[in-house]
């Protein structure tokens, strides 16, 4: 999948991945994909409740290697 | 943009119970809530500019997982709550927990109020300079306005 910006959360427990996700929010515009990866397995769970709560929606997930892999579309 | 509201009491000030307020916190702040903290009594110790005298014990805290089980009257001999801090701040930066100062500024970058209770820093005699400039000095009344019309109200 394509995207505009990524962020590399490896390593970090909650809550830095979903804060982190939307600082890198914060700097794009509306419509741009954002790809996160994550390694704290409560990231699934936690991206999911950020996306229906913020509206940015959640176009795909997957698995790289031991980390987690979120497309955000910025709402 | 969501527009829920959260307001937290904070009333420790041990490095395990200075989380919780923090996480939260800046969890709400990234969903677009907004959201303030009231730190009153050992709370008040979280709004230092400098965090490095924040300290977790084993005593009085069973339940606290420890490498070798530690009858209490060990735990209490000089230099335990030193060594227990210096190794629950190195196990948290193995996972990946960000520190309680990372927290508070991440906090503070999202414009969560902090909040110090008037009363408390008057009768403990804390100086207004040790806190951070971000903090706001109010009492119950000025809590309960805003907490009186939030979603989540906790007291930690």
């Amino acid at each position: 999948m394509n995207f505009d910006k990524e962020l590399n959360a490896s390593g970090l427990s909650c809550p830095l991945p979903i804060v982190k996700t939307k600082k890198s929010l914060n700097d794009m515009t509306s419509g741009q994909v954002l790809r996160v990866l994550a390694t704290d397995p409560g990231s699934c769970a936690d991206m999911k409740a950020f996306s229906e709560q913020t509206g940015n929606e959640l176009v795909g997930t997957g698995q790289e290697g031991a980390a987690f892999v979120f497309f955000l579309k910025k709402k | 943009m969501s527009n829920k509201k959260m307001a937290i009491i904070a009333t420790k000030g041990t490095l395990d119970w200075g989380y919780p307020p923090f996480i939260l916190a800046s969890t709400a702040a990234a969903l677009g809530w907004e959201v303030q903290i009231f730190f009153t009594f050992y709370g008040l110790q979280l709004l230092r500019k400098d965090l490095s005298d924040i300290k977790i014990s084993p005593l009085a805290n069973p339940a606290m997982p420890m490498p070798v089980d530690m009858p209490v009257l060990v735990q209490a001999l000089p230099g335990m709550e030193a060594m227990a801090t210096m190794m629950m701040k190195k196990k948290m930066a193995d996972k990946g927990v960000a520190s309680l100062k990372e927290l508070r500024d991440t906090c503070i970058e999202c414009d969560v109020k902090m909040i110090a209770c008037q009363m408390t820093v008057d009768l403990f005699e804390f100086d207004k300079k040790d806190f951070i400039d971000e903090t706001e000095y109010a009492g119950a009344a000025a809590f309960l306005g805003f907490a009186g019309d939030t979603n989540v109200c906790l007291y930690i």
